[in-house]
């Protein structure tokens, strides 16, 4: 990604304006709907009807109180929000004011496979210069966000929210919303981090274990330390990119400059959850409130009242409270490797704070992360288990392989990584039950299912263990047919899987009410099973940690029409 | 050129958007659907809809590209090469400057390095190395190494190409050699190297980083040469010529870049022992040494 010498003027001119006109030029750089709201605004401003347009170009932005540059949407991190209606026919006209190819995928949106917006998969890619109309009607209503899928760009910027109100009435009732926006900001260029990340895969973690750790007895014990470095697995490798190399943000402001949405206590604020980080998974609070979380990845589900929640990459989660008292609270957005937090306030007024909590201590791997909770199981034949070929035979074992999770098991019903001892209830796949009937509740007709392969010393990553680049067959499927898919994670990292163009039904759940999901994080050495219905297209399938994407967790689903052998 | 494009969609539509379930039909009395924002206790799950006893066969893998069919195909093309490379097709390189230290010791004082820079994929690489030593007067011995690495293995990279000595001896070398990951995070390489004059000599080297603090790291080092013949030319002798064992403790004010102190041990054995004493020179030689890791 260059910076073309135009752009470092602008850069200049913006950063010069900052500092001479301190806070209202930097409020100029947020999205209107992300600046603090009016106490009388009952949502956030927003692009709305049948013709927006949206520029891509580059910008400086200042993240607590530090310039960087950005690719950004209509010159703003996040983007605009885009608030449409359910019916309603849209055209968004992208314009790229970049020296480079750009995109953008609506996430989560049910559009034909050609305004999905993947170069290569559904459509060319727009070349610098040029304007792409994506044109589609609106079929669903709900939270959900879009982002570039060109490159490396979403790291940098290109991401943004949108919100589609329903046709009719809106089952979760509030009195005022605030979407917040989960990224993750650095100052590195994101090739940096790649290269860094295929150099020295633990080159930004800060939280290893150390001699000096295990003298004051802390994480593993001896004899547990010994055993992992036989197996070379490290069980602090949590994220990839940590805190060491990011500032993470809430709707584009940093911990320091501590984004405000504001309240009228006992209003019933919906709070509109979306993970548009890169690298990040975040676990998510507000200590001093319930959250009753009523939609996840802009589906309504049955209200569930918890104390926090896991959001992984490309997430969301639509979440009611209800502040009563005439004070602030502090939302939490901690890393999951608890390298750091993003912070952010609802308050009755501006300028009101609350404690921000410490960031707890962070998670270590564990056994049933490596696919093997044997219990009181002989260990001594486990290398031989790690890697046996018969436990997925479709596999080839090369060097992008490092494991087979010999015995996988369904995670769903777990909190994420390091939640298990919170202390206080925590969201789990297995609350969410899906208020409106599944519009398919047939049974499966097939299934398949895929690993989740790498190598995390080589910082490999794949599916069924080979990169795309590697040139794999696309998972095939017919028009209409009902597919059960299930997802095998054979890596010691979560990731958070997403296919386009369609909404899964996670395979629990009462019948007829599984939760419907675009993307799903499936834990380390867990196993995740969803039912589909396919539609007609080329669809992305791919992890959505980007530099696990970048490093080849990328595939396509091509559904074709008819029962012929892949003719359409 | 976009716009007949767009005058196509709704013919387009007709496929995906008529199966497309519309999911927002009004649901059926539910009694879970009152927005109470009380707790809710999940209900037991059920099992998810069973898979039939005979399933259905998947069908063969398309080669064909739908959006091919609505864009320029060669466009598409040239997109899906893109695609390609950025996912998973990425190169990458590293520099890594080993060692760069200043030694003092029992022998002459001097400098010493050993580095290694790779280009390419994540399977196919170029692996450059170099190390040697010198004093003020000058190099008193190096080498550099071009070699095509291979990954045959999840932590092991073969290495085949060559070595060319400049000090003591001009020498050309051809080159076999491989890197690992040993158990216990333990780094080790090998190579073997026959000289345009058929001698033949090994080497063996192995380290591994003890992690005292998050930045302060304690590094046991040891390397082993071996030749198969006496080398008059060079002052080696056959069998062990040599062995340096090396204990550093690098400070990373970043992980690409840390300072150390350390001492370094080397001792010549057998006939290259021999060599050394009929030159005058330490047979055994501790060092004090003081030197920086950096790598991009």
């Amino acid at each position: 990604m260059r910076i073309p010498s135009g752009a470092l003027d602008r850069r200049r001119f913006l950063q010069s304006l900052a500092i001479l006109g301190g806070g209202a030029a930097l409020a100029d750089l947020l999205p209107a709907w992300a600046r603090t709201a009016q106490a009388g605004e009952r949502s956030p401003a927003a692009l709305s009807g049948e013709d927006i347009r949206l520029t891509i170009g580059h910008t400086s932005i200042t993240v607590d109180g530090r310039a960087s540059h950005a690719v950004t949407i209509n010159g703003t991190v996040p983007g605009p929000l885009i608030r449409l209606k359910e019916g309603q026919t849209v055209r968004l006209h992208v314009s790229n004011g970049l020296e480079e190819e750009t995109s953008i995928h609506w996430h989560g949106l049910l559009v034909p496979f050609e305004m999905d917006g993947v170069p290569g998969v559904s459509f060319p890619g727009i070349k610098p210069g040029e304007t792409f109309v994506y044109e589609f009607k609106v079929k669903q209503s709900g939270s959900f966000w879009y982002h570039s899928h060109s490159g490396l760009q979403e790291q940098v910027g290109h991401y943004g929210p949108m919100i589609i109100d329903p046709a009719g009435e809106d089952p979760a009732a509030f009195d005022r919303e605030h979407v917040v926006v989960l990224s993750d900001h650095t100052r590195v260029h994101p090739h940096q981090i790649f290269r860094r990340l295929k150099q020295q895969s633990g080159a930004f973690n800060f939280q290893r274990q150390t001699i000096a750790g295990l003298l004051k007895g802390r994480d593993q014990t001896l004899a547990e330390r010994l055993e992992w470095g036989r197996m070379l697995m490290d069980p602090t490798d949590i994220s990839d990119v940590t805190g060491a190399a990011y500032t993470f943000l809430i709707n584009g402001r940093g911990p320091k400059d501590n984004w405000t949405g504001l309240f009228a206590p006992g209003e019933r604020v919906r709070l509109r959850f979306i993970n548009a980080a890169a690298q990040s998974v975040f676990n998510v609070r507000i200590p001093g409130l319930k959250l009753t979380v009523v939609a996840a990845d802009g589906q309504h589900v049955r209200p569930v009242e918890v104390d926090e929640f896991q959001i992984g990459n490309a997430e969301t989660y639509d979440v009611i409270v209800r502040p009563v008292e005439d004070k602030a609270f502090t939302i939490v957005s901690e890393s999951v490797d608890r390298s750091g937090l993003g912070r952010a306030t609802l308050a009755p007024r501006l300028g009101m704070t609350a404690e921000v909590p410490p960031v707890r201590a962070r998670p270590l791997a564990n056994m049933r992360d490596m696919g093997m909770d044997m219990g009181g199981m002989d260990h001594g034949d486990m290398d031989m288990s790690m890697r046996n070929p018969d436990t997925a035979p479709q596999v080839p074992l090369g060097p992008g392989v490092q494991m087979l999770s010999p015995m996988a098991v369904d995670r769903t019903g777990e909190p994420g990584q390091g939640l298990a001892n919170a202390g206080h209830r925590v969201l789990v796949y297995r609350d969410l039950v899906a208020l409106e009937p599944n519009p398919d509740q047939r049974a499966p007709e097939r299934s398949i299912e895929i690993h989740l392969t790498g190598n995390m010393e080589r910082f490999m990553w794949g599916f069924d263990g080979r990169k795309f680049s590697d040139r794999p067959p696309p998972y095939a499927f017919r028009h209409g047919e009902r597919v059960r898919v299930v997802l095998v994670n054979d890596t010691m990292m979560a990731h958070p899987i997403h296919l386009h163009g369609h909404y899964f039904e996670l395979a629990f759940g009462p019948a007829g009410h599984m939760p419907r999901k675009h993307t799903v994080i499936v834990l380390p050495g867990g196993r995740v099973a969803f039912d589909f219905t396919a539609e007609t297209g080329d669809w992305a399938f791919h992890c959505h940690m980007l530099y696990h994407m970048h490093a080849g967790m990328f595939q396509v689903f091509s559904v074709r029409d008819g029962q012929g052998e892949g003719a359409r | 050129m976009k716009a007949p494009l767009i005058a196509l969609l709704p013919l387009l539509w007709a496929g995906p958007a008529l199966a497309q379930h519309d999911h927002h039909a009004p649901a059926p009395a539910d009694p879970h659907a009152g927005h109470d924002m009380g707790a809710m206790a999940p209900e037991p799950s059920s099992e998810p809809p069973p898979l039939p006893d005979r399933e259905t066969a998947a069908p063969s893998a398309p080669t064909d590209h739908l959006a091919d069919r609505i864009f320029d195909p060669a466009a598409m093309e040239q997109a899906r090469a893109v695609l390609r490379q950025e996912h998973g097709g990425a190169q990458a390189s590293q520099v890594m400057l080993n060692l760069f230290e200043y030694r003092a010791g029992s022998g002459a004082d001097g400098y010493h390095w050993a580095g290694e820079a790779w280009f390419g994929g994540d399977i196919d690489r170029l692996v450059i190395k170099s190390e040697g030593e010198g004093d003020r007067h000058g190099v008193e011995s190096g080498e550099v190494q071009a070699l095509y690495s291979r990954a045959m293995g999840l932590y092991t990279d073969l290495q085949v190409g060559v070595r060319q000595d400049l000090e003591p001896r001009s020498r050309t070398y051809a080159t076999v050699g491989f890197e690992t990951l040993l158990p216990y995070w333990i780094e080790a390489e090998g190579a073997v190297f026959v000289s345009s004059k058929g001698d033949v000599l090994a080497r063996a080297e192995g380290a591994i980083d003890w992690r005292l603090t998050q930045r302060l790291i304690l590094q046991p080092r040891a390397e082993l040469n071996f030749a198969a013949q006496d080398v008059a030319e060079t002052g080696t002798g056959s069998g062990l010529s040599d062995a340096e064992l090396g204990l550093r403790l690098r400070y990373e004010v970043r992980r690409e870049f840390a300072p150390y102190v350390g001492v370094a041990w080397g001792r010549r054995f057998g006939r290259t022992a021999d060599y050394a004493r009929a030159a005058g020179e330490e047979v055994s030689d501790t060092s004090v040494v003081l030197g920086l890791r950096a790598w991009f």
